[in-house]
Parts: structure tokens; C-alpha cells; sequence
């Protein structure tokens, strides 16, 4: 299956699709949009739409599974899928690399995915925050505190490939020319010796969301905005909540932010450690959807509107969109009996 | 095996290169043995074991003078040697055996274990093991050696500290009944257990001096033992299919006389 994300032990194929989730290796195997070949689609008026084809070219007309394709059960409840899946990798590796500033992210990625090519398989990325958090919390062992030093954040690489010594190769290559070069992008890393150690390394970065439970009452906003903005994000953010004098413990204990880098998709938390208010969101919201409407990013990059965002919807989409969404669902849904109240308020 | 007479510390860490203990095992069609075309890595235990000889350089610093990681394998069992280095050990020796030899006794593994131990010039003042390797679980390599050796033992290890003057090893056991402490006198084989440490990342850094570290190869006919076999394994089987549904595990409840009870 061409898709893995933190539900995987409890979501379903149809709400995937639905959905049209991201997760880890969008990277790889691109998102549903592509890899879906052909739905059965049950219309809201009861009429079957069967276009369950397993072709991979097929010009004949408008592309109408596209719709339905993230649409959230707006416009029709997914029963059937053919999807393309690709042969499971033979061989698997990862990576996880100390960074010393933000800034080396985007030569890191360019560097990595310039020598590492076609096995790289996901790219994914955490502020020091999110590392200090993900150890205090036992996601251990740590990498070496001395090699570590200040680094500001932290990277994880994963290959799959056709061929064990291939991709050790590749790998060993990339590490050597990135721990060998006269201004190194970055401090230090390792790379999984076994499998449990490729399971622990991924559990660092798959655990934060539970880390984070574990912290507080997190704020969640799922945004896409360039790779390049990703810190200062973050520390916009910050910084709005200590001008609020609701950064502490008082109120918002901790900013941190991670994601797929690759997809340039950042999952920012502000976590309020003694619980919601009115106030904290008052001050995340609209701000942070302003700010990410200014750098022309998507207010909810992988984990869509529901009913919760409605109302974002402008920010990432003008109104001439929305206002030809209204019809579409219109066409499929005149009764507006499909998940009422979502995606379109 | 001669007493230490040095003050500085010569460690030995014998590793296996065992199925990884995350793989599903199966049973191979002729029921001889498991599928061994699976994903191998260093027994979890001598990875412990490797942290300890690691972290023991850290506490004691100059006075541990070398850390020697040794495996006893095929040609693929370099691998595990170097993940070795990479955690800190300074050099190592591939006995290599055939690509399709069956994996060596622990008889065998001890007897191979003490003609290297004789041949160490600088002698050997700590082997510290894997208590047991996940693959074939017969825990009896460690004492084994300490026999044929006539030296001192402490299994389990749950603790270990070294007092290099005093020529001692304190090392706190786990047995059933708590925890043991025993006070060895060098040279003494110590076996992991699995609260010992908890081994660290192989960093880049020691990644790329592990490739420059030296593995001496040797042959088991360099060091004059013979590695055939002295069990014969008859058969290996799965266990038998388990109760399968709630509606059975029921039954049988019922039949053994348990009954549900109003809450």
C-alpha cells in the first residue's frame, strides 16, 4: 500500500481515499490523486458510479475519481478502490541526522536527494524542541549529547530499494561526503544497524504526536508553506505567544514543530499545558492562518477542513474556488445530505 | 588462563550475528530448521555487552587498555563486527566458517574462545557476553568458557564495576530470588542481562573510523579446533495452534468448571 501515516493501526482504506492522506512517504509514492487508478463511488441519490478500472492511461473524458479523491464523503461514499501498489522494497535503511542550524535543511535535502536518487523513500523533520521532548519521554537511546551539541534540529532519512548492498552503498557514500565536507551540513547522525534499531529511530519521529498528548492540550495546525519558512513558523509563533504573555507554564509551555519536509508539510503544536482557552486561541487564530496565507501555503496541507475549518477554507483558496466547490456540490449533493456542515460551511 | 598481572584492562566481547529478533520466524519445509533467508543483526545481548566493554572505557578511562570484539561466522558476520567498532570497540577478529556451516556449539564457541584468549599476547582480564544468543537460547557459552578455563564467572549481570587496582569485578546478578553481588577476581567472564545498559547508536562519526579499524581473520584450524557438530537436531516443529476464538477459550473454560459470575 503506497501509504503510511500515524493512523495506520486503525484507519481505513475508503476514509484514505476520502481523505486523501499523506503521511511518511508521499515522497516516494506520491499522493492518492496519482496512485488511485479507479473508485466505485456510491452518489448521494443512491446511483452506483463504477469506475473500479485498473487501466493506468485512460483519456477518456473528465476525471471525475479526482473528486472524490478528498472530497470527505461530501459528494459520495467511497466502496471500492483500485489502487497501484508498487512491490514492497527489499531492502529498508534510515538515517537520523543532528542538523546545527535550520538553514542546512534545504542544502541537506537537495545534497540528499541529489546522491541518494531514486531510493529515497522518506525525508522527514523535527525542531530541537521536538527532539528535547521526544527523549524526555523515553523515545531514547539519545544520540551522543557531545556530537549533538546545539543543534537546532534534526532529520530523518529513510532509502527503500531493490537491493540491500546497493543502497548501503549509496548510503555510505552520502554519509561520508556529508560528514567529510569542508563545511558540513551537519554535526552528526546514525544510521539503523538493525531493524530494531530502523523501528526505534522511526519511533522518534512517529511517537511526537503521543509526546506531545503526554505534555499537555496541543493547538494542532497542519500546513503546508515553503521548506525555507518552516523555522520561522515556528518561531513566529513563539514569539506571538510570548507578547501575549501566554508563553510559560502558565499557559503555553512549548512551540515545536515537524513534519514532511520532503512535502514541505509542517505539523506545528503550541501546547497549553494547563488545558484550552479562549485566550491562547485567540491568539493563534486567525494569525497563524494570516501567516500562512502569506507565504501562499495551504492552511491544512494533509489533514483537510471537517467541520472544523470551514471557515480557513479562504485563506488557502480564492473565491472563485470556493465559490465553484459550492457548485460542484451542488451538482452531486442538492439535498446536502453528505456529511453536512463539512468542508463547505 | 594466567592471573592479570597487568593493571591496565584487556576486554574481550564475543558477539553472534543472530536472526533479528523482530522477524517472524518459520520453520523451513523439511522441518530441519528455520527459514535463515531473513534479516540478521548482533544478538541483543552482546550489543549490551558491547555497551558495557564501551561504557566501562568511559568510567574507567586510560585504564581500560583495549576493547576486542569477536565473532565466530560466514563471511556476511563482518557486519556485525563492524557495527561493533562503530560503537566504540577498537579492533576485531572474523573466525570465518563456510557460508552453509551449521552455527557452532557453545562447546565449541568456548573451546574457540580459549585458544584465542591463550594467543592474546597482552592476556585477557574481562569477557563480557550475551547471556544468552536469541536464536538458539542455550545460555551455556559464558560458563562454559569460565570451565574450560578455570576462572571466574558472574552471569545475569545486572551491574558491573571493575576495580582495576584491587584486580576485583564487582558484578550485582540477577537471579530468582533478587539480586545477588559477587566479588571476582580477574580475569572473569562475565554474561549480560538485558537490564545491564541500554546500548547507544552507532554514531557517524565512529561509523567512518569503524571502517579503518583492523578485523583479524583466522580460520578455526588456525587456532587447532574442531567446530562439527555434536547434537543432532531431529526435528524442528511449530508449537501447536493455540485456541483460536473467544467462543472456544468459553467452552473450554466451561469445561474446566470455570463459570462467569454476575457482575
Amino acid at each position: 500500500m503506497p501509504l503510511d501515516l500515524g493512523a495506520k493501526g486503525s484507519c481505513q482504506i475508503g476514509g484514505n481515499i476520502s481523505t486523501n492522506a499523506g503521511g511518511l512517504r508521499l515522497l516516494r509514492y506520491g499522493s492518492l490523486h496519482g496512485s488511485v487508478l479507479g473508485l466505485e463511488v456510491v452518489l448521494p441519490d443512491g446511483t452506483i458510479l463504477d469506475q473500479l478500472s485498473t487501466l493506468r492511461k485512460d483519456n477518456t473524458g473528465y476525471d471525475l475519481k479526482q473528486l472524490f479523491i478528498g472530497a470527505e464523503g461530501t459528494l459520495g461514499i467511497v466502496t471500492g478502490v483500485s489502487i497501484l501498489t508498487p512491490p514492497a522494497p527489499q531492502a529498508t535503511n534510515n538515517v537520523f541526522l543532528a542538523l546545527p542550524r535550520f538553514e542546512n535543511v534545504l542544502p541537506l535535502y537537495q545534497t540528499v536527494k541529489r546522491q541518494l536518487g531514486e531510493i529515497m523513500s522518506a525525508f522527514e523533520y523535527m525542531d530541537r524542541t521536538a527532539y528535547d521532548l521526544a527523549l524526555s519521554h523515553g523515545l531514547g537511546p539519545a544520540l551522543d549529547a557531545n556530537e549533538v551539541g546545539n543543534a537546532q534540529c534534526f532529520v530523518l532519512v529513510e532509502t527503500s530499494g531493490g537491493n540491500e548492498d546497493h543502497d548501503l552503498e549509496k548510503l555510505n557514500m552520502l554519509l561520508e561526503s556529508l560528514m567529510t565536507a569542508e563545511e558540513p551540513l551537519i554535526y552528526t547522525g546514525t544510521l539503523s544497524q538493525s531493524p530494531a534499531q530502523f523501528d526505534s529511530l522511526w519511533a522518534l519521529r512517529e511517537r511526537l504526536t503521543e509526546c506531545v498528548q503526554k505534555e499537555g492540550k496541543p493547538y494542532k495546525y497542519d500546513v503546508s508553506v515553503p521548506l525555507a519558512k518552516f523555522q520561522s513558523v515556528v518561531d513566529t509563533i513563539r514569539e506571538r505567544m510570548v507578547s501575549k504573555g501566554l508563553y510559560g507554564d502558565h499557559a503555553v509551555s512549548k512551540v515545536l514543530g515537524y513534519g514532511h519536509i520532503g512535502d514541505g508539510n509542517l505539523h506545528l503544536n503550541v501546547v497549553a499545558k494547563r488545558g484550552y482557552s479562549h485566550e491562547i486561541e485567540a491568539a493563534l487564530e486567525p494569525f497563524i492562518y494570516e501567516l500562512v496565507s502569506s507565504h501562499k501555503g495551504s492552511v491544512s496541507a494533509e489533514h483537510g477542513i471537517g467541520s472544523m475549518k470551514t471557515h480557513a477554507l479562504h485563506y488557502s483558496k480564492c473565491a472563485t474556488s470556493i465559490e465553484w466547490m459550492r457548485k460542484i456540490k451542488g451538482v452531486f449533493d442538492p439535498l446536502n445530505i453528505m456529511n453536512p456542515g463539512k468542508v463547505l460551511a | 588462563m594466567r592471573p592479570s598481572a597487568v593493571r591496565l584492562l584487556n576486554i574481550l566481547v564475543p558477539v553472534k550475528r543472530a536472526v533479528d529478533f523482530a522477524v517472524k520466524i518459520r520453520v523451513n519445509p523439511q522441518q530441519t530448521g528455520i527459514d535463515l533467508n531473513v534479516k540478521h543483526s548482533m544478538n541483543p545481548f552482546d550489543e549490551i555487552a558491547v555497551e558495557e566493554a564501551v561504557r566501562l572505557r568511559e568510567r574507567l578511562k586510560d585504564a581500560v587498555k583495549s576493547i576486542k570484539v569477536v565473532t565466530i561466522g560466514p563471511p556476511k558476520a563482518a557486519e556485525t563486527l563492524r557495527t561493533a567498532l562503530a560503537m566504540g570497540a577498537d579492533s576485531a577478529i572474523h573466525v570465518e566458517i563456510p557460508e552453509d556451516a551449521p552455527s557452532p556449539e557453545p562447546l565449541a564457541v568456548a573451546k574457540t574462545l580459549r585458544e584465542l584468549i591463550a594467543r592474546q599476547k597482552e592476556g585477557v582480564d574481562l569477557v563480557i557476553m550475551g547471556k544468552q544468543a536469541i536464536d538458539d537460547d542455550a545460555g551455556q557459552t559464558g560458563q562454559m568458557l569460565a570451565g574450560i578455563m578455570d576462572c571466574a564467572q558472574a552471569t545475569f549481570a545486572s551491574k558491573v564495576e571493575v576495580d582495576v587496582q584491587g584486580k576485583v569485578a564487582n558484578v550485582t546478578r540477577e537471579i530468582d530470588g533478587g539480586m545477588e553481588e559477587l566479588k571476582c577476581r580477574l580475569p572473569v567472564v562475565i554474561t549480560t542481562d538485558l537490564r545491564l545498559n541500554e546500548p547507544r547508536y552507532a554514531s557517524l562519526p565512529n561509523i567512518m573510523k569503524a571502517k579503518k579499524k583492523p578485523i583479524e581473520k583466522l580460520t578455526p584450524a588456525d587456532l587447532g579446533v574442531d567446530l562439527t557438530p555434536r547434537l543432532e537436531t531431529l526435528q524442528v516443529a511449530e508449537p501447536p495452534k493455540r485456541v483460536a476464538s473467544v467462543d472456544e477459550l468459553l467452552a473450554r473454560l466451561k469445561e474446566a468448571g470455570i463459570t462467569a459470575k454476575q457482575a
